[in-house]
């Protein structure tokens, strides 16, 4: 078996196995998330939610993908149909080809990539076409209105995200996500984690990626109240099925960055029993605080109200700029004073070993 | 043929179609969509040659930010196409002879090409080769650490050209009004607002 393995073709099955078993893991659990959105919306306007397919409502999330794609897929006349369907897939297979590189225990990752959260950025970044694209293509005003406005808004919170990861690249002295959690393991469990020496960029970085996510209270691409959907309004049926998706794995990969950008990953919070069975390391760590930002997304979605357009610009170019840039700045001083030697107590310097190189 | 130089002519073919097809796609929005495909192409080509920082820059800053304004312009513009096209048929001929006369001085240069045999040996700024050293830690040695100066001086160069820009544009307009969001955000509604008990059918 082993040697098997060792073959290019047995290698590229057990990549095409492990690709599949995430895929389905994250669309599985996405399929609950969604359920569960729905419910802590309900929970919080105090309706009762999805409580018809399945037990407790379960199975609605099904029903409605089922639902979906039985549906008709209507063209709008004078769209231009390549760019029209390219659209939806751009912004489905981006949203899944980040979870590549994402490490849900020590070493059970697809792609260990010595620049995997440059790799993320890169397609992050890329996201932002399934909505241009598809706005422009539907050749109509509200969908292109709604593109335009997505274009800007996450151009403009990417800058502040990438300063955001460049405080905690500094720290780590290495773009690989493995060596980042690896880097926040310490004698005091959760009190070692990124969260307290990066603390104000924790805020900031939850803001910007409900910003770039799209997520109320930013969500103006789709504002209802004014462009009755956005760049959604032209789809119908599976095309929109797979915006639906990968707008939702776009929050939950957020989640899963701020988990291991800031909180640890799949590291303990407990000090002392990261080798205990289950209070130990281990990807039930990863899930159970992936799981908690998916609950703050939803309550934020619950309680704030939306911002507007002028707003967020000002927000995202005159407030959250210069703070992480100005954080960048800060945090490279302390590190250099923290040094090698961890003057500082070693909060902002962790740099492995293996990756500062002598010249 | 190895998966890699599979990969690399997946890749070069790719891009090479894609660069043609900015060219000749009528749509100018295709043409900034080919632009897009031909960027990743070369950023897979970088990644082969074992650059994967410079590979996933390329992505970031070119496709991520670059393009998106090239598409973001090109979408907003109104274009005539049936004008355009009678301006092409219009200027072809000269446009074909210039581009025949830069293939022909491109010819000449690389026809008389000689490289000497030191050249590689006397390359200042020789990286570690990609199995020894990480992407990052490698130019991060050459660019702020061997030639720091250097980098600086570039990015100041760019920066005064920022400001030059900036200031050649920016006009203070007076009997603007403008809006003060400290301002907004300050206000107390208990101070501006003013409830008041309106009877029926009466008004204020």
């Amino acid at each position: 078996m082993a040697e098997f393995l060792a073959t290019p073709f047995g290698t590229f099955l057990l990549i095409l196995g492990q690709s599949l078993l995430v895929v389905v893991s994250v669309l599985l659990a996405l399929a609950f998330l969604m359920y569960a959105d729905r419910k802590v919306w309900a929970a919080v306007q105090m309706r009762k939610g999805p409580n018809v397919v399945g037990p407790f409502g379960l199975l609605q999330s099904f029903a409605d993908f089922l639902k979906y794609i039985v549906k008709e897929v209507v063209v709008p006349a004078g769209a231009d149909k390549p760019v029209f369907f390219l659209a939806p897939m751009i912004a489905f297979v981006l949203a899944v080809i980040s979870w590549a590189v994402i490490p849900f225990n020590d070493g059970w990752v697809i792609a260990n990539l010595n620049v995997g959260i440059l790799y993320i950025f890169a397609v992050s970044s890329l996201e932002v076409y399934g909505v241009i694209m598809g706005g422009w293509a539907s050749n109509s005003k509200y969908p292109f209105l709604g593109s335009l406005r997505s274009a800007a808004q996450m151009i403009s919170y990417e800058v502040s995200i990438g300063f955001i990861i460049v405080g905690v690249l500094i720290s780590t002295a290495s773009l690989n996500l493995s060596d980042i959690v690896t880097a926040q393991r310490g004698d005091w469990g959760l009190m070692s984690w990124y969260w307290l020496p990066h603390l104000p960029m924790v805020v900031l970085f939850f803001v910007s990626a409900l910003a770039e996510t799209n997520r109320p209270p930013f969500d103006l691409p789709e504002a209802e109240a004014e462009l009755v959907a956005g760049y959604q309004v032209e789809y119908s049926s599976t095309p929109f099925l797979l915006f639906m998706i990968g707008e939702l794995m776009a929050v939950v990969l957020m989640c899963a960055l701020i988990t291991i950008l800031f909180f640890g990953g799949w590291l303990t919070p407990i000090p002392g029993v990261s080798e205990w069975w289950i209070l130990g390391d281990g990807l039930h760590w990863m899930v159970i605080k992936m799981a908690f930002f998916f609950f703050l997304f939803a309550m934020v979605k619950a309680i704030v109200p939306r911002y507007r357009y002028d707003q967020l610009m000002r927000l995202g170019w005159k407030v959250f700029l210069p703070m992480s840039l100005g954080w960048v700045v800060i945090v490279a001083g302390l590190a250099m004073v923290d040094g090698e030697d961890g003057n500082l107590g070693g909060l902002w310097a962790r740099w492995t070993p293996a990756v500062v190189v002598a010249e | 043929m190895g998966f890699a130089a599979f990969a690399f002519y997946l890749f070069a073919i790719t891009a090479v179609v894609s660069g043609g097809l900015v060219v000749l796609s009528r749509n100018p929005v295709h043409s900034v969509l080919w632009l897009i495909l031909a960027f990743i192409s070369s950023a897979g080509l970088f990644i082969l040659l074992g650059a994967e920082f410079v590979a996933l820059l390329l992505v970031i800053v070119y496709v991520g930010a670059v393009a998106v304004l090239f598409l973001f312009v090109v979408m907003m513009l109104d274009v005539d196409f049936a004008e355009l096209r009678g301006e092409f048929s219009r200027y072809a001929p000269i446009g074909f002879l210039l581009g025949l006369v830069i293939l022909l001085q491109l010819g000449f240069a690389f026809g008389a090409w000689e490289v000497t045999e030191q050249a590689a040996a006397q390359r200042a700024a020789v990286t570690p080769a990609p199995e020894q050293v990480q992407n990052t830690v490698a130019l991060g040695q050459l660019i702020y650490t061997r030639y720091i100066f250097l980098f600086q001086a570039a990015g100041l160069v760019l920066f005064v050209a920022m400001v030059g820009a900036i200031v050649l544009t920016l006009r203070h307009r007076t009997n603007v009004k403008r809006q003060d969001i400290l301002a907004q955000m300050y206000r107390d509604p208990a101070a501006s607002v003013e409830l008041k008990d309106v009877k029926p059918g009466q008004g204020i």
